[in-house]
């Protein structure tokens, strides 16, 4: 029954030839506008240089935007690269693909790493890297069959687009026979994208025990805007010949080996560290509200003790049990929880049985604890909206939140939002608004432009003072915030804003070796581990694998190691896997320098598109300290101590606003240290630009490159 | 009613015949890295190491490549199986087996071949 109601618009055939070592050498490429379909030769100095992954994908995207290309210029590019590693079968977290492109809320370019079997079986249908350019005229679906060696872009009248349905009917159409269902993937976003800008992609993989699609999502950033902006309605791979060999490794027995080295350590361990095979990422639910992390309130505090009923405990006894949960096959960690056959009570699907995948731990508290909603239920149900509409939970989340801090001030109000009452908790106006982003009207269509338009929007319209809005809307550089608390540890400040594509945890996560261990003391420490953990994690977007595997489960004898942080024995078992797979030299400090390279390329290209400066890299002050009397005095001793201990000033007979100024005056000028330090490690200037020098030292000296470092530095 | 290999190591006399009949039948080589059946020499009993049919792998493997036949035993269909090993992690008794240059893990699937070349009759198969 393949395809057989949709007009083809334009058809490739392509050669199909086994990988080698990891790499197939060619991309392919795809002009929606014009219908030209192409492969493009992967060369050596994209492989030397730029290694896979984001690397390809910026390299990519870089010779095919101009320096005036706006996230809906049709130049702009959605590319998406698997990377070297991607799709082996032997060591745990092998199948991310990694998407960029110009992002509607930043400008600049964002990356997101996800699972599903999109990435893997399009590498294996012969390609390194998927590059989407220019906007087609009518709603298309690209067809990549990986089995025959054709490429088509086809019609796509379809209705139903949201994902948790749209992705199951493509299986179905696409597949030869139910029993082939999981050789098909499909790469969608929903209703919502049509629209708002926070919105995603939905990468699907099929579950063939619990014989539904499920979905992951490249979630940051807008993708899923980009994607619908250039009327696609679905991208769709096919590729049936997975076997363990089929990424053609020069050394199997030691990829193999590594990976049962790990799988055995997941076994033993998962279960007293950190409960991923249990409940995923959701397990940080708890420890984070210990902690005074978790975000609530718009990240106004850290901790409550209604935040119990959100613990992972909960969560898990909705999730279906028992199952191997790998976003791709032979990750033992297996951290995709689901909740089967779920029931909404709202919106198109109320009262029909879905399967929800997660919530993991930044749904949980973005559209949990930080609204105030604390009811896991409501908690799965915007999850499962957000997914199947293509909106980011994350970004959901925070916009939500910050709304609602708004009408708590007084800032918004029901006539502003068309009758919505958005106090903190109403899960039934929170439900309305995403409803609203689907249809693509009313306030949600407002929530759905991000924070930083919001807050243009609540200045100029409705008169709200912008310093407020400045310090409450938690988003930099365009991005909304990830779910982490940030004010009580400098180092994951700087994690939080000196991330190239904006505040997300997924180039440092230091508020535990910062403010729980008090590992990295000095700002050399903290700029050591703010250049180590980023150039390390950009390492994981480059071979498309997952960074849970890396420490999320840790071996017995870590904490004996010189840098437990680090997890040693897990970064020689990436060098180990990398030699294994392309039989290239390889060693810790290399791998550094190889992320090193692109990571210095991305910077350059933010400032190629007008970000990348210093004044990009500042966060809101909710972020770093405390913007309202209640939050100074809900920590009031822990922050008068500091005043004594850290400043030298003593408290007694102080107002709180005097004191609230004293400290922030300290915590602004130790964040600015902090930049001076960061930027210092990583050879940048003190306006965050590399230096010739530096890019020269780690061979990122490209002449594309210099020419823009010459332009800022003019 | 479960069709399960026995093993007595009271009776064992670490001949190794066992695992040359099995790694005969299965791979036609005779080298015991390739039994399913493993006898290991210690100071005191021999060790005779044996899938329980026990299931526990089953739920881990990602692409339904272990199933259970109608007599409890459990099979790997090489054709769906990727190679990932994580069956091999999971089994509690450290029967699912790997060879050197393998792609697939293998198991005894109580076939019995092994009971026929035993000397002492220190395997059986029995009906559990
Ligand atoms: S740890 Fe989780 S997200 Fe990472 S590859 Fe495994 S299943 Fe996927
Ligand atoms: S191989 Fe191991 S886990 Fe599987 S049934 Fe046999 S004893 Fe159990
Ligand atoms: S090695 Fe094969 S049989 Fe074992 S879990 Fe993986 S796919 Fe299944």
């Amino acid at each position: 029954m393949e395809h057989k109601m949709r007009k083809v618009l334009a058809e490739f055939s392509y050669a199909l030839k086994p990988i080698e070592k990891g790499y197939n050498r060619r991309s392919l490429y795809i002009n929606l506008g014009d219908r030209v379909i192409k492969e493009k030769p992967v060369t050596d100095l994209m492989i030397d240089k730029f290694v896979g992954g984001k690397g390809f994908d910026l390299y990519l995207m870089w010779h095919g935007v101009k320096d005036d290309t706006k996230w809906d210029s049709p130049e702009n590019e959605l590319c998406i690269a698997f990377g070297p590693l991607c799709g082996n079968t032997s060591y745990p977290g092998s199948g991310k693909s990694i998407v960029t492109t110009i992002s509607p809320l930043t400008g600049i370019p964002v990356d997101c790493n996800v699972g599903g079997h999109f990435g893997p079986y399009t590498k294996f249908s012969g390609f390194d890297a998927l590059e989407l350019q220019g906007k087609s005229d009518e709603e298309v679906i690209v067809y990549i069959d990986g089995d025959k060696g054709v490429v088509k872009i086809l019609s796509a009248d379809d209705q139903e687009i949201n994902s948790h349905i749209f992705a199951e009917r493509l299986i179905e159409e696409f597949a030869e026979g139910p029993d082939k269902f999981q050789f098909v993937s499909v790469v969608s976003s929903g209703e919502a994208a049509n629209s708002a800008l926070i919105t995603c992609l939905n990468f699907s993989f099929w579950d063939k025990r619990r014989k539904v699609a499920r979905l992951k999502q490249a979630g940051r950033g807008g993708t899923g805007r980009v994607f619908r902006d250039k009327k696609i309605k679905a991208l769709v791979v096919k590729y049936s010949g997975l076997k363990v060999d089929t990424n053609n490794s020069v050394d199997l027995e030691t990829l193999q080996k590594t990976g049962l080295k790990l799988h055995k350590e997941i076994e033993a361990g998962d279960a007293t560290q950190c409960h991923m095979r249990e409940i995923g990422t959701a397990h940080l639910m708890e420890i984070m509200n210990d902690y005074d992390l978790l975000p609530i309130r718009n990240f106004k505090y850290g901790q409550k003790p209604e935040a119990i009923t959100l613990a992972s405990w909960e969560f898990k006894k909705l999730f279906t049990q028992g199952m191997a949960d790998g976003c791709w096959y032979g990750c033992s960690l297996s951290c995709c929880k689901a909740v089967d056959g779920f029931l909404p009570r709202s919106g198109p699907y109320k009262g029909q049985p879905v399967c929800v995948d997660g919530p993991e731990y930044e749904t949980a508290a973005g559209c949990g604890s930080n609204l105030c909603i604390w009811d896991p239920k409501d908690v799965v149900e915007l999850n499962f909206y957000c997914d199947t509409y293509g909106i980011d939970t994350i970004s959901f989340g925070t916009s939500v939140a910050f709304c609602m801090e708004c009408y708590e001030y007084g800032i918004l109000d029901k006539e502003k939002t068309g009758g919505l009452d958005l106090t903190w908790g109403n899960a039934e106006a929170t439900f309305e608004i995403i409803h609203q982003m689907a249809r693509g009207e009313g306030f949600g269509k407002i929530v759905g432009l991000g924070v930083r338009r919001m807050k243009a929007i609540f200045a100029d319209q409705y008169g709200a003072d912008p310093k407020l809005l400045q310090d409450i809307g938690m988003e930099a550089k365009g991005l909304e915030y990830s779910q982490y608390m940030s004010k009580e540890s400098l180092a994951q400040q700087g994690g939080y804003t000196l991330a190239l594509k904006g505040p997300q945890h997924d180039e440092a996560w230091l508020i535990f070796m910062d403010m729980v261990n008090n590992r990295i003391p000095t700002f050399e420490d903290k700029a050591e581990a703010l250049h180590y953990f980023p150039m390390f994690r950009t390492w994981f977007g480059l071979q498309g694998l997952c960074k849970l595997p890396w420490n999320d489960i840790e071996p017995a004898n870590n904490a004996e190691t010189d840098e437990p942080a680090k997890v040693p024995e897990h970064v020689q078992n990436y060098v180990d896997i990398y030699k294994a797979i392309t039989g290239k030299p390889l060693d810790k400090h290399e791998l550094i320098r190889q992320s090193e390279r692109v990571y210095n390329f991305q910077k350059v290209f933010c400032m190629r598109m007008g970000g990348g400066r210093r004044i990009d890299d500042m966060p809101p002050y909710r972020a770093v300290g405390p913007v309202t009397e209640e939050e100074y005095l809900s920590r009031q001793e822990r922050y008068d101590k500091q005043l004594t201990e850290k400043i030298g000033i003593d408290p007694t007979g102080k107002s709180t606003s005097e004191k609230m100024a004293i400290m922030r005056e300290h915590r602004e000028d130790q964040y600015r240290q902090l930049v001076d330090s960061v930027y210092r490690r990583k050879g940048w200037t003190p306006d965050g630009f590399p230096t010739v020098e530096h890019l020269k030292s780690i061979g990122m000296d490209l002449p594309e490159v210099l020419e823009v470092i010459q332009r800022y530095t003019k | 009613m479960k069709k399960v290999l026995k093993t007595y190591p009271d009776k064992c006399i670490a001949c190794h015949v066992c695992e040359s009949a099995c790694a005969n039948l299965y791979f036609r080589i005779d080298d015991p890295e390739r039994s399913c059946i493993r006898i290991t020499e210690t100071a005191k009993l021999p060790e005779m190491n044996v899938c329980n049919q026990c299931e526990t792998c089953v739920a881990a493997c990602p692409t339904l490549a272990l199933t259970i036949t109608p007599q409890g035993v459990v099979m790997v269909t090489k054709k769906l199986c990727i190679g990932c090993y994580m069956c091999v992690a999971i089994c509690p008794t450290g029967s699912m087996q790997t060879y050197h240059g393998g792609m697939h893990p293998f198991k005894c699937i109580a076939c019995g071949v092994c009971t026929k070349s035993c000397p002492v009759e220190a395997i059986r198969i029995v009906q559990e």
